[in-house]
């Protein structure tokens, strides 16, 4: 039987049926189309699925979609404010973050997480930090730079003083 | 035609953010598994559990009787591919072994090999109706092991597999595929010549490219046969071309439109799904989409080829190389064709070398067949011969850079695989490699400083591009080959180059197979070189049409009218006229109508790469961890169109091939199962295992291209290994000699090393 689910995706109520077994991932990417959630390897250990969970930076391939019930969930699709790019999407685009880019929405969402908690990480911080996305492209480099570069504007942005 | 003689570039060589870059961060860009139609069943396949069996018997009733399940496909299905059809141009790859990959055909050959395929309503009733496919196996011996597969009694996997190049033709079958001979001067000579010979036997395990994107399609057919693929691939045409050579099928009734694609790397120049899911799609009249699993893709799919090599190399007290031989045996996996002529080829090619004698085989084994890998073949071999110049340096004291140095090949210098080398810019590395402040930085305890060089020799082929002048006099760039690393933006660049105009207002678009002429697929580091050529000669087709159109405008001679910043000029009655691309574009329909062009060619002349590595490492004397400290990548790149992507690749392949030398291997059970077919236990480096990779960029221009652009992608996944294995070595004093370099391996090399001091 279909479980009736009632959450907030991107801050907006969202409700779908979904089997007892799905997992949140395919509920949002087979259910939803919030398909900037990727699937990389269904076991949690390439972080292309990474959302957040009531503010928990999660592998949503990790979670079961009825665990939804009455929580908040934010995606890649939500990161933007309209046409406005977050700093770490803008930073990503400037420090040619992303070759391929099926890794980036899951690096932008633990970038994300990470800032938010923590918003002026050292680089070793940030390297710990993105260890469970994975990227085959890039070498990690321009993805550290992006995320340390981002956060020191963000932090700029915050205090009123330019970098 | 030379656009980058005596004039400074404007849009070549600037870094602007690429055109794709908001849909790649927004999560908008439409991946392969992101596509979906609706009424699309869902297609999976039944695979084997054995690595090797005779399949005696097999029976799909029950599942095709599962409610909800609408076809089941088997190689019953394929149609047989004739000798004369089995390859295109006598081009790998050979169309029977493909087709007998994607469903086996009265054996499997792998643990993974797929069997049948279904579709059905969702993946819950395709999962179900796998299990409802009754096949009855004969289990056979198996072999998974290179040199093993070589011995007399070995497995065989292919009872017609008679060895190629070998004269007599032997008469019985075995799992060479082939024998390759390649002989450059004298070797006995040579080495009777050489004062100090270094030889050295060295193994290196298959590694898989791991794309995170797992392969993914979508088919649909049309009652008339009329057949649609959307997919993410290394080349739209490539799936097209397979894919009705596999069906049987006209190329006219194929559409293939390209998705974007989430790595590839190699991996992705062959297809595995798509001519299944067409089957399928055919059979039940409906959509098929169709996903691997990431425990599918390490099962199924690439890897690049394992290998045993032993290697040998002769100079003299002074450093001159003399002499080089070696032996090269590499997995081909279940099929032939591993790419070990490429290794013969690559191995000794940054030297000038007299007398060099390299042998291959071609050998097959109960794993996945091979697929390429950035540089295919080159890696494990170059580990082998930068392994052995950096003992030669050792055992003359000589600093290993200095060593290469003199015997670097240089502009004239015949290599030991047949052509002579033209403008080349690997002295160039070597220099700016020694250069460079990583190279003269202390060293701690325990730490060591590897040095390693390679060469690729870059492709060009057939490329098509269309150029069209939108009526505002914005500019569209249409190619056919997948962007799979930021190639959108140096095609806009190279457009932008040649109209004088803002990048900004061209748009490149990668199209379909129906919407342009016919591109060789994305790889051989061919894309900007090949494609950059056809589009740069398509832009410049723009411009001289433009300057004919405004000509006719001014009633001038098309000589009177030459083209700045973007604008057609002219003196038109002793004053100074200017007509921009929108004025032009405005008025197309008064001067002949839209104004486009379209060029398809066969690029040749494409610039062979070189690059040289630097790695120091750490190596912790108790367990035999290896901690990379420092890296820097030195590479001549001919001219870097957008740099930023181009630094990208050099610290993408290094960081790939420093998970090949210390992570990365295949684990089997004992009945040839894989046991780590996950990215747990698979280890690819993460962000925590490196260091920030430096990247220096030589450019010695490619003078047989407009902007001087050689192929950049594949040389910088060659030195690491070497590079890695080197600053092992020094910092253990102990030769390694065996990849992966695990703490287990590198702590039992070290401590063998330590009991034959004593």
């Amino acid at each position: 039987m279909k479980q009736h689910i009632c959450t907030s995706i991107n801050g907006e109520i969202t409700e779908f049926l979904c089997d007892s077994s799905a997992t949140l991932l395919q509920v949002l990417r087979d259910n939803l189309q919030l398909t900037g959630t990727k699937e990389g390897c269904g076991s949690g250990d390439c972080g292309a699925c990474s959302v957040m969970f009531n503010d928990r930076l999660v592998c949503s391939c990790l979670v079961l979609a009825v665990e939804a019930q009455n929580s908040r969930i934010d995606t890649i699709e939500g990161m933007a404010t309209g046409d406005k790019l977050h700093p770490l999407q803008q930073s990503f685009l400037e420090h040619a973050a992303l070759q391929c880019g099926i890794c980036t929405p899951g690096f932008l969402v633990a970038a994300k997480a990470l800032l938010d908690t923590n918003p002026s990480p050292t680089e070793t911080e940030v390297r710990f930090w993105i260890a469970g996305n994975l990227c085959r492209c890039t070498g990690y480099d321009s993805i550290v730079r992006a995320i340390l570069d981002a956060a020191e504007k963000m932090r700029h942005a915050e205090t009123g003083v330019a970098p | 035609m030379s656009h980058s003689n005596g004039k400074a570039l404007r849009s070549v060589g600037t870094r602007p953010v690429r055109p794709d870059g908001i849909d790649k961060v927004t999560g908008r860009a439409v991946f392969s598994a992101d596509f979906n139609l609706p009424d699309a069943l869902s297609g999976a396949v039944l695979r084997s559990p054995f690595a090797h069996a005779r399949i005696l018997r097999m029976d799909t009733s029950k599942a095709l009787a599962l409610p909800g399940v609408k076809a089941v496909v088997t190689a019953g299905d394929l149609p047989t591919i004739s000798d004369e059809q089995a390859q295109i141009n006598d081009q790998p790859p050979d169309f029977r072994d493909l087709s007998a990959n994607i469903l086996a055909r009265g054996k499997v050959l792998y643990e993974g090999h797929a069997i049948a395929a279904v579709a059905a309503v969702d993946t819950e009733s395709a999962q179900r109706a796998l299990q409802l496919i009754d096949v009855e196996y004969e289990v056979l011996p198996h072999v998974i092991d290179v040199q093993q597969a070589m011995e007399p009694d070995a497995p065989v996997l292919h009872e017609n597999m008679i060895t190629r190049g070998i004269t007599p033709a032997p008469t019985r079958p075995s799992n060479i595929a082939s024998r390759h001979e390649q002989i450059h001067g004298d070797v006995e000579l040579g080495f009777s010549q050489a004062d100090i010979t270094v030889t050295e036997e060295f193994t290196t395990q298959p590694v898989h490219q791991a794309y995170i994107e797992p392969h993914a399609c979508m088919a649909r057919v049309a009652s008339d046969g009329q057949t649609e693929i959307w997919c993410s691939s290394q080349g739209q045409f490539m799936v097209r071309a397979y894919c009705a050579r596999l069906l049987a099928m006209p190329l006219s009734q194929i559409r293939v439109i390209p998705l974007e694609i989430g790595g590839g790397f190699g991996g992705k120049t062959t297809v595995y799904l798509e001519p299944l899911a067409v089957m399928l799609a055919r059979k039940s009249g409906r959509p098929v989409k169709m996903e691997m699993s990431r425990a599918d893709v390490f099962r199924a799919t690439g890897p690049a080829s394992g290998s045993y090599i032993s290697m040998k190399i002769g100079a003299r007290k002074d450093g001159t190389l003399v002499a080089a031989q070696g032996i090269l045996c590499y997995q081909a996996g279940a099929f032939a064709g591993s790419p070990v002529r490429l290794g013969c080829m690559t191995a000794f090619a940054p030297y000038d070398i007299a007398n060099v004698k390299m042998i291959g085989y071609d050998v097959v084994v109960n794993r996945a067949k091979s697929a390429a890998y950035r540089a295919p073949g080159a890696p494990m071999a170059s580990f082998a011969a930068e392994s052995l110049i950096d003992m030669l340096a050792l055992r003359l004291d000589m600093d290993p850079i200095e060593l290469r140095i003199k015997n670097a090949a240089r502009e004239g210098t015949r290599t030991a695989y047949g052509p002579g080398f033209r403008e080349i810019g690997y002295l160039e590395t070597l220099e700016a490699a020694r250069a460079h402040p990583h190279y003269s930085a202390p060293l701690g305890k325990n730490q060591g400083r590897g040095v390693a060089s390679g060469f690729w020799f870059n492709i060009g082929g057939q490329s098509s591009a269309a150029i069209t002048l939108n009526e505002d006099g914005t500019v569209m760039v249409a190619t056919g080959n997948p962007d799979i690393g930021g190639s959108r933006a140096s095609m806009a660049l190279m457009a932008a180059e040649v109209l004088e105009i803002d990048v900004n207002l061209v748009r490149p678009q990668i199209v379909d197979t129906s919407s342009i002429a016919y591109s060789d697929l994305t790889g051989g580091s061919r894309v900007t070189f090949a494609v950059g050529m056809a589009v740069t000669q398509a832009a410049t087709q723009l411009v001289a049409e433009l300057k004919q159109r405004a000509a006719k405008l001014w009633d001038v001679p098309d000589g009177q009218v030459s083209w700045r910043d973007g604008c057609a000029i002219a003196i038109v009655d002793g004053s100074d006229e200017c007509l921009s691309l929108a004025a032009l574009a405005a008025q197309a329909g008064k001067t002949g109508g839209p104004v486009a062009a379209h060029v398809s060619l066969n690029a040749q002349g494409a610039g062979p790469g070189f690059g040289t590595h630097i790695c120091d490492v750490e190596v912790d004397s108790d367990t035999g961890r290896v901690t990379v400290l420092r890296y820097t990548a030195v590479q001549d790149v001919g001219r870097a169109v957008h740099p930023s992507y181009v630094e990208g690749q050099l610290q993408g392949g290094a960081a790939q091939g420093i998970g090949w030398a210390l992570n990365e291997a295949y684990l089997y059970d004992d009945n040839g199962a894989l046991l780590n077919p996950g990215f747990l236990d698979y280890r690819i480096p993460v962000a925590s295992d490196l260091p920030m990779i430096d990247t220096v960029l030589v450019e010695v221009p490619n003078p047989r291209h407009p902007f001087g652009v050689r192929g950049v992608g594949e040389v910088p996944i060659i030195p690491p290994l070497g590079a890695v294995a080197n600053a092992v070595s020094r910092a253990t004093a102990a030769r390694h000699v065996d990849l992966p370099m695990s703490p287990p391996a590198v702590l039992k090399t070290m401590q063998r090393a330590a009991r034959r001091r004593r």
